[in-house]
């Protein structure tokens, strides 16, 4: 029987940051300047409390009780959620609302409490990071993917609450509609699971399927349900083939809700992913014999397999290929979005031997870029607008030496130019690749790092290279410092973190400890 | 008590090396928040501290004539889990190339303390930052470490090349980047393999050179060590550049500021030799022996159609950078013939190609500062105006084209006899694969590049003074709006049309005084060299042996098709 007080205890990282978003979505209403200048500080002080109680909860009991696939999975994947989402908070700050608080200010607006939009967007951005994290500790089926919406529905009012332009609404519809078709496909993939296993629980599901492989393989149902869960988390991920809405939307969306989308969505979708690939696990269970001998298959089953390949192999280079053709800042780095999660779809074709950890690394430090890239874009304007062109950073070198320094190192960082902690990560990510037999994975990822290289370089080349034109004297940065001191602290520790690199491989690497792979309990059961 | 000491003095090796590379770091560090006057003192003090670190090590380096690396293998943990280490130390040929980067550097610098204007401190720190990694590159013992160094080159070249570089700088930049970027991944690949390959076999993690070197070419099969020794090829041959993926080298070079191209000809192609001879060579024999003949066909190639292009050049920058292809040729056929006698003409050949074409691109640019002009349609016969100019011109000249008495000479001779006598004779101690065909016709692009080379002397330094007309000249200086003021450096007071100065004949004498001792007396060098290039060439006797045995035929109908290729 599970303890339920256990599993609430369990929680208490979600409940901090629940609470918080219904706090600030009150503060946001105040008439008080500045009792509403508190909203972003709550959010911080949440995500950090929200740190402070998982690592309080977080015990061996516990975590037994909760009867998770993933035990260990939650520690790592939320504090990552929660210090990326501190990052996030900071690129937000001062800029989503800006225009109605500037006019507030000089007595230009009067208060409205239902115009004042800095509340909600706060409460649902934690909404979403409090959907991020229930992920992770997912027990069953129906908490997966009421964690999923959790993290999908605050986002497309994020889309649309910078209420200034046509296309925010139209990337807000955009992506409500084919955000709604994926969540359907994902839903028709669980029900075929269900259907498979006669169970929602994920390791009696496991169980199931470990009973269907020994007495002659997996049944198709499971396997298509597999599949069409996949094909639907590929939406979060931006994933081809779910990925054609990421540029618009990325281009439509405020600034800091682009860079929200580029991470929050991501981790959420590969925590699901890897979820739901841990009913079926990695170890080739399909060639188990009758007297429950394994024999030496390793990796995902065949048709899984297959799929996630074209999957990956299609979302680098698409994203790199189409990075390459686009003018748009916000644009291009929806492509970088895209290629990115083809570099750790890898990882989890590896799976727990290594490719799980190395795909976390690789969050960790793509969140780490997102932070620093938006950081430095969230933190200039021109005549009021984000900047979104090249031709606008041009000459940052001479205006602004320091933003021009934090974007060329997060370029470089995603390049993948050494000792970036991004070129470090990603060739874990490789290596991994190799030792999982993926070679020809291995090679696809290296080939598509140089294309890759091809758009970051415009990042370099703008900020540091090019003069100033009309148009880049134009920019300056913003008023509020919050963006910057996101960017310097991110940048930094993309300088930083490479010294620490063995410590975040082995934190990464323990997000599969307690993992019991389809094959060992195989064996362990033929052993009995 | 001798271990002891021992340990005390390998302890202190390893301080002064990583003191030879923090010390452009932090000179970079500091030139970041310093002053833009200062910044250029600071860079120069920098860098000879950097040499003095160096060569303090070099002073009491123990393993000159054993072939053996110091300090041992080893280094303090950077990835744990996968055991790779910050693990640095020299043997006789990384440290004669970081010498070498170590004595151009400095030239470097004070070489540009008139030619760049704007940007000062930028400029600088990048330079440090360059010398810094290409310095790491040299000492790495670790192949992800040497991959660090290897690839950061790339981002300070991206910066001085597209900042101070000519009029189509943003080009050169983009392709030099994307092409060796590309390369390295290559490289990258490779090593990862050879890790991941060692680790299955063995249960444990290393990435030291030498025992990656020694696993890889006795335990992996023929077939993987063919793929491996391609990709390694592929990777490092942009970077040398060998004959088709050389293109973006000319431009590279015709495009950099004066001391990029100085610092791109002199060690960081030879970052790409150094690769294949550090790390291609030892970890794949079978491959090396089977693609030998492969590679020697693109080298001879390389030197003749490197030398055609640069007997039509006028732009007497472009007419060096060409001849730069050609070069590396020769002295990859050198190490391709696969005995001790090339390969040790080849690292010399290395060191001498840093030394000559380094200092021809030093002069042209002393040249192109006064007259802001390359092309030779408009300029020419100096000679009459700068004397001391033409005096070094001249002499680095005769130093490229292998003059006897000269540098050049030497390593020319050594890589071309060792071609010669690589015959698959088995009654010698190292067979190989190339033979006296190879030679002569490598030997054709010897004299293609006295002829060529001649000629730029004869145009550029003598013959009848052509100059630039004034109004011309300002709009030549302003086509490369690159911060080069043109009409400040009229006025200048050193920068009128007259000869040298006395600090740009300082930084020509070391060069000069370097290359009559490497011709005169190349004993000491070639003694150094000759161990660790034997330890390197260890396992090819029998590896070529195979390739002998396996396919006599199709070697000789290869050669005689190379030989076709390089008439037609």
């Amino acid at each position: 029987m599970v303890d339920m007080s256990q599993t609430v205890a369990l929680l208490a990282p979600e409940i901090v940051l629940f609470v918080a978003s219904m706090l600030v979505a009150v503060l946001g209403l105040s008439r008080s300047t500045g009792v509403r200048s508190l909203v972003p500080w709550v959010c911080v002080v949440a995500l950090i409390g929200s740190i402070l109680a998982l690592d309080a909860v977080w015990t061996p009991e516990r975590i037994q009780g909760a009867r998770l696939l993933f035990p260990m999975l939650g520690k790592y994947g939320k504090t990552i959620v929660a210090l990326i989402g501190i990052g996030l908070v900071a690129v937000s700050a001062g800029s989503i609302d800006r225009r109605y608080e500037e006019a507030v200010a000089r007595g230009r607006a009067s208060f409205d409490a239902l115009r004042v939009v800095r509340g909600e967007y706060y409460a649902f951005l934690l909404l979403s990071l409090t959907g991020a994290m229930l992920v992770m500790s997912a027990p069953d089926l129906i908490w997966l993917f009421l964690g999923l919406e959790l993290v999908s529905l605050p986002t497309y009012i994020m889309v649309a609450v910078a209420r200034t332009g046509r296309r925010s609404m139209e990337a807000a519809m955009k992506y409500f509609f084919l955000g709604a078709l994926a969540t359907g496909i994902t839903l028709y993939g669980f029900a075929m699971l269900y259907g498979a296993t006669g169970t929602m629980q994920l390791i009696p599901m496991r169980d199931v399927l470990v009973a269907q492989a020994a007495v002659g393989g997996l049944s198709t149902t499971a396997i298509v349900g597999t599949i069409l869960t996949v094909l639907g988390l590929c939406f979060k991920l931006a994933a081809v083939p779910m990925h054609f809405y990421a540029p618009d939307v990325y281009e439509g969306a405020p600034l800091p809700v682009t860079a929200f989308l580029s991470f929050t969505p991501k981790i959420a979708g590969f925590s699901a992913l890897i979820t739901v690939l841990g009913i079926v696990g990695w170890s080739g269970h399909a060639m188990v014999d009758h007297d429950g001998v394994r024999i030496a298959y390793e990796g995902l089953p065949q048709p899984i397999t297959a799929v996630l390949w074209m999957v990956a192999a299609l979302t680098m280079f698409l994203g790199n290929i189409g990075g390459i053709l686009q003018t748009s800042l916000k644009r291009t780095l929806a492509y970088s979005s895209i290629a990115n999660s083809g570099y750790m779809l890898v990882g989890v074709i590896i799976g727990p031997k290594g490719g799980i950890g190395a795909m976390y690394l690789f969050m960790l430090g793509y969140g780490v870029m997102t932070v620093a890239t938006f950081g430095v874009l969230a933190a200039l304007e021109r005549k009021g607008e984000e900047v979104d062109s090249f031709e606008s950073l041009a000459g940052l070198r001479a205006s602004h030496p320091w933003l021009a320094f934090l974007l060329t190192v997060s370029a470089l960082s995603l390049i993948g130019v050494p000792p970036l902690f991004g070129a470090l990560a990603k060739i874990v990510l490789v290596f991994v690749a190799f030792e999982g037999g993926q070679a020809t994975l291995a090679g696809v990822l290296l080939l598509n790092t140089a294309i890759g290289a091809v758009y970051y370089l415009r990042f370099v080349g703008a900020a540091v290279v090019n003069p100033i034109n009309a148009k880049s004297q134009e920019v300056v940065t913003v008023s509020h410092r919050w963006p910057k001191v996101a960017a310097v602290v991110a940048g930094l520790g993309l300088i930083v973190l490479p010294a620490f690199l063995s410590r975040l491989v082995d934190a990464s690497a323990t997000t599969v400890n307690g993992y019991i792979d389809y094959g060992e309990t195989v064996a362990s059961e033929s052993k009995r | 008590m001798g271990d002891l000491d021992l340990a005390a003095g390998s302890e202190l090796n390893m301080n002064l090396i990583w003191a030879s590379i923090l010390i452009p770091v932090a000179t970079a560090a500091v030139i970041a928040v310093a002053n833009a006057r200062a910044a250029r003192g600071l860079a120069a003090v920098g860098s000879l501290a950097s040499l003095g670190a160096l060569a303090a090590f070099a002073w009491q380096f123990p393993a000159w004539s054993t072939g053996g690396v110091s300090p041992e293998p080893g280094g303090c943990a950077w990835i744990a889990s996968i055991n790779a280490t910050l693990g640095i130390g020299f043997d006789s040929v990384s440290l004669l190339l970081a010498l070498l980067e170590a004595l151009l550097i400095p030239i470097c610098v004070i070489g540009s303390w008139s030619a760049i204007t704007d940007r000062q401190r930028e400029y600088y720190g990048w330079f440090m930052l360059l010398h810094a990694s290409i310095l790491l590159a040299f000492a790495a013992r670790d192949v992800l470490l040497f991959y660090v160094g290897y690839e950061f080159t790339l981002v300070p070249l991206l910066f001085i090349i597209a900042i101070w570089g000519g009029p189509e700088r943003r080009q050169a930049a983009h392709k030099l980047f994307l092409y060796t970027f590309l390369g390295s991944l290559f490289f990258l690949g490779s090593i990862l393999f050879v890790g991941w390959q060692h680790h299955a076999s063995t249960g444990l993690w290393s990435w030291d050179m030498g025992t990656l070197s020694s696993f890889a070419s006795t335990r992996l099969p023929a077939n993987t060590q063919y793929w491996l020794f391609a990709a390694l090829l592929a990777g490092f041959a942009v970077k040398v550049p060998l004959f088709p993926v050389h293109t973006w080298l000319p431009l590279a070079h015709n495009q950099a500021p004066t001391a990029g191209s100085v610092i791109l000809a002199g060690t960081l192609l030879k970052l790409g030799t150094y690769g294949i001879f550090r790390l291609a060579l030892p970890m794949a024999p079978e491959g090396g022996a089977a693609l030998a003949v492969f590679a020697a066909v693109l080298c001879t190639v390389a030197v003749i159609y490197a030398a055609l292009i640069c007997w039509v050049q006028t732009d007497a920058k472009k007419l060096v950078a060409y001849s730069s292809v050609s070069h590396l040729g020769i002295c990859m056929l050198g190490l391709f013939a696969l005995n001790p006698i090339g390969a040790q003409g080849s690292v010399l050949y290395m060191i001498n190609h840093g030394l000559s074409t380094g200092a021809l691109f030093l002069l042209i640019g002393m040249a192109y500062e006064r007259y802001h002009v390359k092309d030779m349609d408009q300029i020419g016969g100096l000679a009459k105006r700068m004397p001391v100019w033409a005096f070094f011109m001249v002499f680095f000249t005769m130093s490229s084209i292998g003059l006897p008495g000269l540098n050049g000479f030497v390593g020319e001779y050594l890589c071309l006899f060792g071609t010669y006598i690589a015959t698959g004779d088995a009654s010698t101690k190292y067979p190989g694969l190339l033979g006296p065909g190879f030679a002569l016709v490598a030997g054709t692009g010897l004299i293609l590049g006295a002829m060529y080379m001649l000629l730029l002397v004869g145009r550029y330094v003598f013959g009848p003074l052509r100059e630039p007309k004034a109004d011309s000249h300002g709009k030549h200086g302003h086509d490369g709006s690159h911060g080069h003021d043109a009409h400040g450096a009229d006025h200048g007071d050193h920068d009128g049309h007259g000869d040298l100065t006395g600090r740009e004949v300082g930084l020509l004498v070391p060069l000069a005084l370097v290359c009559l001792f490497i011709g005169i007396y190349p004993k000491p060098i070639l003694q150094a060299i000759g161990p660790v290039v034997e330890r390197t060439l260890a396992p090819y006797p029998a590896a070529v042996e195979r390739a002998l045995m396996s396919k006599p035929q199709a070697t000789e109908a290869v050669q005689a098709q190379a030989k076709e290729d390089d008439r037609g």
